[in-house]
């Protein structure tokens, strides 16, 4: 950016600061102040929170706000919404949907939790079954929806139901913004290998969606989930990290603090990892720099490839490092833990979460398909579901 | 670690890039690379083409001395071509690692000339890496200045009007100018002929000193590891036309009634063949940024570079070979030229697995020591 529109940046922010003091203010009413301000997301249009400037300007404002002591919206309590709901609303809502939900999404008012795998619909996501019928201007829901981190806490879910099951499978799609409030909706936890209940199943039994929430037009919702991933993967991908950043930092401090554990071997390989770590962050560096730049692609998809093998073999080179302490696990009592929090948990806790890298947010095995024949031009793989009225495919 | 650093290409560079590119297909071809292996040393002028027409040997030499006082940056984008074309130049070793151990040593004069074209060579092993070892060099010097000794398995020495010698004297280490016909030069079978090596025996040499003690290693040092650091965009250049002529191959080939690029056994191995090169972009436009802007990062940014892009480039080159089958296997396909340099840059100016060791104490990651005690063995 250049140098005027940052100093312009600054002094805006500085005007903003001296007129709402983060210290006195309260979290909620601090950060409506700066939704209003265009501060929220800076590459938002004006009265969304932004104030149409590039993404990476955020970086600057999020650096000023922390220096003077503002409370952040908690972002690892919305994952889903900011990371996912909030780009998709902005690109495919109407003007009233994003005036009704950016803003208490984007303070924490609001959360929000991700209604789209299935029992039977993982990699394959457009097979989804949920049925949504409509009724005048209702739409009423019946399925079981899976992996759905939050779902207790969230406000509001998006969610992929299908609308048309005459038609192909890609067609008859239809993407909505779900109340968690709602009659006939059950939010069972789900525990998983870690011992804890980090997701959810989430059953609906007639469930009543006013059409006003429906999300872009009857028959998108391939389209608008799509967006939605693809915002999942640049966001993961182009976050800035630090040196040292994730796993490697928690196995290179265990290293420095506990050089009893150290052995030629471990040396060698934690060496080869930390270089692969740091080559991993620098191209996030570049790959951030080319969508500053405009330069668009599918390398998120390639980037969320390399992290997910990278931080499973560190986490399990960090059991090995551990020895007779890696033997050792720190809970396996069932429990519902109020958000994400990967590093703050024992080895043995990461060495088996990190197993689901490679499967959520689209298996490595997609991706690499993704990557080969969107970036690489390879064919396709052959489909024999793909011309089929959904309801005449087998199942 | 500095990310304020411009990790993609300027107009300029991506000019420049297409002029090497140009100049490589009007006058190289893989044709020619492999009648190296045969012997053909004939010169079809690139040499003089890219440092007289392109003038860009003197890219890393700064203006007063007479060169173009351009950057590692502008030299990077010049060797990720050349990586690509596998064009038998001596552009590493004399407009990038001569050139900087004489502007290090403020040689005016001969950087000059080698900013103007003059091929000059480091007496160094092709395989040595920025570890002090030119402390410990096999040339000495007798009571009537003349030299003795020889290095082996140096390369650009082929072509070299001069030579930069690390000699061990008794007041230490010393660097001499030593004119080619002061030298025998004796060329080495190479496992990579399109950077020939070649035996240089120093006995009864006489040359000029350059510099002496710690500056004298030091410019040594200094020189090989920006080598090792601008040598991650000739690995880069390499491992893409690997990835690309692959991509090509794949895309036509037809077995089964399928072309062979639809099978999930090679998509899948190329789509991750495709992030490590992505990868291996940045870390070896990090070396070369970090180089050129004498951040202090550069020293880890250099091995993490050789640590990193090294290994790409072989496995680009063996992916190569493996996914064009028999054709891969033969002497008229280039994939072999391709496959020799990979391997053997692999081991140029340190392996992998000698930056690693370089990079531990740089990184605060020692072998072995006790905690609080940072220093590595």
């Amino acid at each position: 950016m250049a140098d005027q529109e940052l100093d312009e940046l600054t002094a805006h922010v500085s005007d903003f600061l001296a007129a709402h003091d983060p210290r006195a203010l309260g979290r909620r009413e601090f950060l409506r102040a700066r939704f209003d301000a265009g501060l929220a997301w800076v590459h938002f249009p004006v009265g969304l929170g932004g104030l149409g400037l590039a993404r990476e300007s955020q970086t600057h404002v999020d650096a000023l706000l922390a220096e003077a002591g503002a409370p952040d919206n908690e972002p690892e309590r919305n994952t889903i919404g900011l990371g996912m709901a909030a780009p998709t609303i902005l690109q495919f809502g109407t003007d009233e949907q994003k005036h009704r939900f950016l803003r208490p999404l984007f303070t924490g008012e609001e959360v929000w939790c991700q209604l789209f795998s299935e029992p039977g619909a993982g990699s394959d996501l457009a097979g989804l079954t949920t049925r949504a019928v409509r009724e005048g201007d209702t739409w009423v829901v019946n399925g079981q929806k899976v992996w759905t981190s939050g779902a207790q806490t969230s406000q509001w879910a998006i969610l992929v139901a299908r609308t048309n099951p005459e038609v192909t499978k890609h067609a008859g799609l239809t993407y909505f913004l779900c109340d968690m409030s709602a009659p006939g909706i059950d939010v069972r936890p789900l525990r998983q290998i870690t011992g804890e209940a980090e997701f959810n199943e989430v059953f609906l039994t007639d469930v009543r969606i006013p059409d006003a929430h429906r999300l872009g037009a009857e028959g998108q919702g391939w389209q608008v989930a799509n967006a939605t991933l693809m915002n999942e993967r640049v966001t993961i991908a182009a976050l800035p990290r630090p040196r040292e950043g994730g796993m490697i930092g928690v196995v290179a401090d265990t290293w420095r603090r506990r050089p009893e554990l150290r052995t030629p071997e471990l040396h060698s390989r934690l060496l080869k990892l930390w270089v692969e770590a740091e080559a991993a962050r620098i191209a996030a560096t570049r790959l951030r720099q080319k969508l500053a730049a405009g330069q668009p692609g599918h390398e998120g998809s390639a980037m969320k490839l390399g992290f997910a093998g990278l931080a499973q073999r560190l986490s399990g080179l960090e059991l090995e490092l551990l020895g007779a302490d890696g033997l050792r696990y720190a809970d396996w009592t069932m429990r519902v833990p109020d958000r994400s929090d990967f590093t703050g948990h024992d080895a043995g806790y990461r060495y088996l979460r990190a197993k689901g890298f490679s499967i959520e947010g689209g298996t490595s095995e997609v991706l690499r398909n993704i990557v080969a024949e969107r970036v690489l031009g390879l064919p396709a793989e052959p489909r024999v579901d793909k011309d089929i009225p959904w309801k005449d495919l087998p199942r | 670690m500095n990310d304020d650093l411009d990790l993609l290409y300027t107009d300029v560079e991506e000019s420049l890039r297409d002029a090497v590119r140009t100049l490589m297909a009007r006058r190289w071809g893989p044709e020619r690379g492999i009648a190296r292996y045969d012997g053909d040393t004939s010169d079809p002028g690139l040499w003089s083409a890219l440092s007289g027409e392109l003038g860009l040997a003197g890219l890393l030499v700064p203006e007063e001395f007479g060169g173009a006082g351009a950057s590692a940056r502008e030299a990077a984008v010049v060797l990720e071509e050349l990586g690509r074309a596998m064009a038998p130049v001596p552009y590493l070793t004399s407009a990038v690692v001569a050139a900087r151990v004489l502007v290090k040593v403020a040689d005016k004069e001969l950087a000059g000339e080698v900013a103007g074209g003059q091929v000059a060579a480091l007496a160094v092993p092709l395989s040595a890496a920025p570890d002090g070892s030119a402390a410990l060099a096999p040339v000495t010097v007798g009571g009537d200045g003349c030299l003795s000794g020889e290095v082996r398995g140096v390369a650009g020495a082929l072509d070299a009007e001069v030579l930069i010698v690390p000699v061990t004297a008794a007041t230490g280490t010393q660097l001499w100018a030593v004119e080619r016909a002061a030298v025998r030069i004796t060329p080495v079978v190479s496992l990579d002929m399109t950077r020939q090596l070649a035996d240089v025996d120093l006995a009864g040499a006489t040359g000029r000193l350059l510099a002496d003690g710690d500056m004298a290693v030091r410019a040594v040092d200094e020189a090989l590891e920006l080598g090792a650091a601008l040598l991650a965009s000739e690995q880069v250049g390499l491992a893409q036309w690997c990835l690309d002529t692959t991509l090509d191959y794949v895309k036509t080939r037809r077995q089964f009634g399928r072309v062979v690029g639809g099978f999930q056994a090679l998509k899948h191995r190329l789509a991750d063949l495709y992030v490590q090169v992505e990868t291996a972009h940045a870390v070896a436009r990090y070396a070369a940024v970090t180089a050129a802007a004498d951040d202090p990062d550069r020293a880890v940014a250099a091995s993490v570079a050789q640590a990193y892009c090294a290994d790409v480039a072989v496995l680009a080159a063996e992916e190569c070979v493996q996914m064009h089958g028999g054709i891969a296997m033969t002497w008229e396909h280039p994939a072999h030229l391709y496959l020799k340099r990979a391997k053997a840059d692999q081991l140029v100016f340190g392996t992998p697995g000698n930056h690693l060791v370089r990079l531990s104490p740089l990184i605060d990651l020692p072998a072995r020591g006790t905690a609080g005690q940072q220093t590595a063995d």
